[in-house]
């Protein structure tokens, strides 16, 4: 490789890989006042930091002070763990609130999951709009009469498993940027995927149901033990927003686009939100 | 990135030195978010792009210049640039481009 160097190739390789991988780039810099101290020089425009993470994150290159790299470093962490590309500013020796140095911190994060619970027909359109929105998607049902690969031809895996146990194993990878949804339809899978969810991290859970179904799986979550503040907070059912879907492909499209705005914080009409008849 | 990286290669394995343009702060609407990137070979050739089409052409002279000079730049592509840019982004937005050799 003419000219490219080790933090190309390491980038390279990781993108390459789908291994999580974050590039931090100084885009400016500005001298402040100083409070004391020797000003050490300010890091170069363009300088890097490249962050793998993991037990023991993988940092290489330099951009300036130890004390800027190392929290340049633990921010590319978390703005990995985000899925965000974000700027973010700092003083030559990583003060907050600073100006000094200004870097942008990219995310090459690998692909979120969205895991769907219950091989019914809502489920092969959810897993296709899923894909569309570039999600690795999984879809889990106990019964392997219905979770079958050809039923579910847009899911990158379909596992014949409990909620809960798939969860177990799972759980502990999701994180903000990922989603559960549960399309079971039958208390008996809702409640122990939607308990087993609310122990992990996932960014987005859903239930669907009608407000029936959703009314009666409450009283059964409850009885479950689910904490009360984490089902008011975390679970969105019945799941989608409120833009009279029908059919499977409209009810998925209404399930993303829920997803989409509750990641970015955007008010929308949930059907959880409203009350009455989800179809009319 | 990811999406310019096969090109990267073509251009790195043919011997040609490469500058690579990133999206680094957009203000107000903008075409693409930060991290869109655009590559320049040194013939000249082009993979990616940084907005929707406005400040490429800019962005191409701008990086062959990197080349030569081997500095990172970093240039502003705004509406209201008046004199220093003639070039200028129809949305009304401000783009901040980082312009560097890639030998990192």
């Amino acid at each position: 490789m003419t000219g490219a160097g080790p933090l190309f190739a390491a980038l390279r390789q990781a993108l390459l890989a789908s291994e999580p991988v974050a590039l931090v780039t100084v885009i400016g810099t500005e001298p402040g006042d100083e409070a004391g101290g020797p000003a050490g020089p300010l890091p170069a425009l363009g300088a890097k930091l490249l962050v793998r993470p993991g037990a023991e994150p993988e940092v290489l290159g330099r951009v300036g002070s130890e004390e800027l790299d190392r929290v340049l470093a633990r921010d590319a962490g978390a703005a990995l763990e985000q899925g965000v590309t974000v700027d973010r500013h700092y003083g030559r020796r990583g003060e907050a609130r600073r100006h000094e140095v200004s870097v942008l911190i990219e995310s090459f994060a690998p692909p979120p999951q969205l895991v769907i619970f219950g091989a019914v027909d809502f489920t092969a359109a959810l897993a296709a709009a899923g894909k569309l929105l570039g999600y690795r998607v999984t879809v889990c049902d106990a019964r392997p009469v219905f979770a079958t690969r050809r039923r579910f031809p847009a899911a990158d895996e379909v596992v014949v498993d409990w909620p809960d146990r798939l969860l177990a194993r799972i759980g502990p990878g999701l994180g903000p940027r990922d989603a559960v949804c549960v399309l079971t339809h039958d208390t008996k899978f809702d409640v122990p995927a939607i308990l087993s969810a609310l122990q992990t991290r996932v960014g987005y859970l859903g239930a669907m149901g009608s407000r029936r179904t959703h009314t009666e799986r409450l009283a059964r979550l409850r009885e479950a033990g689910a904490d009360e503040e984490a089902l008011a907070s975390r679970l969105m059912s019945p799941i989608g927003l409120d833009i009279g879907a029908r059919t499977p492909e409209e009810t998925a499209v209404a399930i993303c686009a829920e997803i989409v705005a509750h990641r970015a914080g955007a008010r929308v009409p949930s059907l959880r939100d409203r009350s009455g008849p989800i179809h009319t | 990135m990811k999406e310019i990286l096969a090109d990267l290669d073509r251009f790195l394995e043919a011997g040609e030195r490469v500058a690579l343009a990133r999206v680094v702060g957009v203000e107000g609407s903008g075409p693409r978010d930060p991290g869109a990137a655009m590559a320049v070979s040194e013939s000249g050739e082009v993979a990616g792009s940084v907005s929707g089409g406005c400040v490429e052409g800019a962005v191409v002279t701008e990086a062959l210049e990197v080349l030569q000079e081997g500095t990172p730049r970093l240039r502003t592509f705004g509406y209201s640039d008046d004199e220093a840019f003639a070039v200028g982004l129809t949305c009304g937005g401000t783009l901040h481009i980082l312009i560097e050799p890639l030998d990192w």
